[in-house]
């Protein structure tokens, strides 16, 4: 026995059904989240306490709303639930530490109208929010989590079984999270113009995580965590709608809509991976396409391209293909040389491999990896054995392709990867046996 | 009563007489019939979890450095065992004869030619808190 005991999820049963459509509630519930939190935290100034508030707020709400209607104005009464809690929970430390109350009626005037944001300042209230989840200050690991909390509207315990941890685990990193940012000191307003195109990158960089969380866990049974992939698109359609002219903004969403397009032609009935040239096309996702290919055109056109647009670009010719053979790999290929020279990095090189491969033969292909062997940034991963074994397999070299296949079976910490790679190498192996 | 369920894995198998080397169908039936293994135990309400582990060439050992306490990292002294640890199962049962039967039945897993592997599971029961005083 040297294979895995794959002990795959239930999740990962349960794939290739489209998730459920979300409750309208939930929904809505979700969407007036970011904009809540930032008029609470305007108003008590505490990002942590208006957090919890917050959270406890929509709640209340996913309790009551479904049986007795959604109120006339439900991010009002949102805003005065998170407020009053707000106010509990001032009133508990003002008796806790015995201090003057005065503080508290003070702010208690503040309260009154509880709609008193137009629709522009909540906007800047969910940009604000994203910078400040993705503020420098902040673990990568915190800043997905509190992401998904603070501005995705997430529960906890949403986020920690996404993230298959225990819920305990995931409060207590959302909680130092929100920590690192009280002593950050950060205040809750946008980054000045000089800054803002920084933080902007590493904002779109969380939600690109988050996404490829989703996508393709980087660890585990589970080939996709449809519901990260799926919030990460829905996080992205906010940050574009408050940014339409941005360009890398928009190559993003279309990135994730064009590889979020095959989720379910991408596994088997058994959790299996399919490779883009055997997946059934009939199964991937028309109207994610078609949205996705028209942002990116428009986006292209326009100029300024960056990474998140060329990689949109590239997924795009793949939807574009009907039949795998119908790819247009002399473009892709093109496009890969674009995108290395922007931002060099051997998995994009990998890549290009693979297209060079197409168009000009597998010798071609062997060529741009050869380099990669002493390239430290890669060490050993098991990528660069996957991209031989398939590059060998073209060239007829059968045995050193399954050499090669196996040495990624045993290097990735993917389960259904390492379950289609051993199965690669079988198969190869059989045509060898079968001269 | 919970308990560790380790499978262990004959490591001169993996590269060159291991599941790399069987049919393609063999892989396959073997894959589902763990999948179907895992599936049972959590309708059965027994699971708790489940995790594979990677191949043991990535496995290393740290230890603290004496003084400093920095990590000390080194190549896994198991190059010369013969089994790894391939994965583990946490589950919840009434009576060690049930995880008696539940290892046994994964220890059955079909290997080449659909021939039962006999797989050698290794039971741990999980500590747990005392028993309340009477």
């Amino acid at each position: 026995m040297t294979h895995s005991p794959s002990p795959l999820d239930p999740e990962g049963l349960r794939r290739g059904e489209r998730e459920p459509d979300v409750e309208p509630e939930a929904e809505l519930l979700r969407t007036l989240a970011p904009q809540v939190l930032g008029s609470v935290v305007r108003r008590f100034g505490d990002f942590a306490s208006a957090e919890d508030a917050v959270q406890e707020a929509l709640l209340a709400a996913a309790m009551q709303w479904p049986e007795q209607g959604v109120p006339q104005h439900p991010r009002a009464w949102l805003i005065q639930v998170a407020s009053r809690r707000m106010t509990d929970h001032v009133r508990r430390e003002i008796a806790r530490r015995r201090r003057e109350t005065v503080v508290f009626e003070e702010r208690q005037h503040d309260l009154a109208p509880a709609a008193d944001r137009d629709a522009a300042t909540a906007h800047d209230d969910t940009l604000i929010l994203l910078f400040m989840c993705a503020h420098p200050a902040l673990s990568e690991h915190a800043a997905i989590a509190l992401t998904l909390r603070a501005v995705g509207g997430l529960t906890t315990g949403e986020i920690a079984s996404a993230f298959l941890v225990p819920e305990s685990t995931m409060a207590q990193r959302i909680s130092r999270a929100k920590q690192a940012i009280r002593k950050s000191g950060v205040p809750f307003s946008l980054p000045g113009e000089a800054e803002r195109e920084q933080r902007l990158t590493a904002v779109l960089h969380i939600l690109y995580l988050i996404f490829s969380e989703g996508y393709v866990s980087s660890a585990g049974a589970l080939l996709t965590r449809a519901d990260l992939a799926t919030e990460a698109i829905r996080l992205a359609r906010a940050v574009h709608q408050l940014l339409p002219q941005h360009a890398e903004v928009a190559g993003l969403l279309a990135l994730m809509l064009l590889t979020d397009a095959r989720r379910d032609a991408r596994t088997g009935e058994q959790g299996e991976l399919i490779p883009l040239a055997e997946q059934d096309r009939t199964r991937w996702h028309r109207g994610a396409i078609d949205e996705g290919l028209a942002l990116i055109s428009a986006t292209l056109s326009r100029g300024a391209v960056g990474p998140y647009q060329l990689q949109a670009a590239i997924a795009a010719l793949h939807d574009e293909a009907a039949r795998a053979e119908d790819t247009d790999w002399p473009q892709i290929l093109a496009l890969y040389g674009l995108l290395e020279r922007m931002t060099p990095n051997p998995m994009i090189t990998l890549n290009r491999a693979i297209a060079a491969a197409m168009v000009e033969g597998p010798a071609a292909g062997l060529a741009l990896v050869d380099p990669l062997d002493t390239d430290t940034r890669l060490g050993g991963h098991y990528r660069l054995d996957a991209v031989r074994g398939h590059l060998y397999e073209m060239a007829g070299d059968l045995e050193t392709a399954r050499r090669h296949y196996l040495a990624a079976a045993g290097k990735t910490a993917s389960i259904p990867e390492r379950n289609y790679l051993t199965t690669k190498a079988a198969t190869v192996g059989e045509r060898i046996a079968g001269g | 009563m919970k308990f560790m369920m380790m499978m262990h894995a004959p490591r001169a198998g993996w590269e060159e007489a291991g599941i790399g080397t069987w049919p393609p169908a063999d892989i396959r039936a073997h894959i589902a019939f763990m999948l179907r293994f895992n599936e049972q135990l959590r309708e059965s309400g027994e699971l708790v979890d489940a995790q594979g582990l990677a191949l043991p060439q990535e496995a290393r050992i740290v230890r603290a450095a004496p003084q400093s306490g920095e990590p000390i990292v080194t190549d896994g002294p198991f190059a010369e065992s013969k089994e790894f640890l391939a994965g583990y199962w946490i589950v919840d049962v009434e009576s060690v004869g049930r995880v008696h039967q539940i290892a046994a039945r994964v220890s059955a897993a079909p290997g080449k030619g659909g021939v039962p592997m006999s797989i050698p599971i290794e039971i741990r029961q999980v500590m747990s808190k005392p028993p309340e005083e009477l």
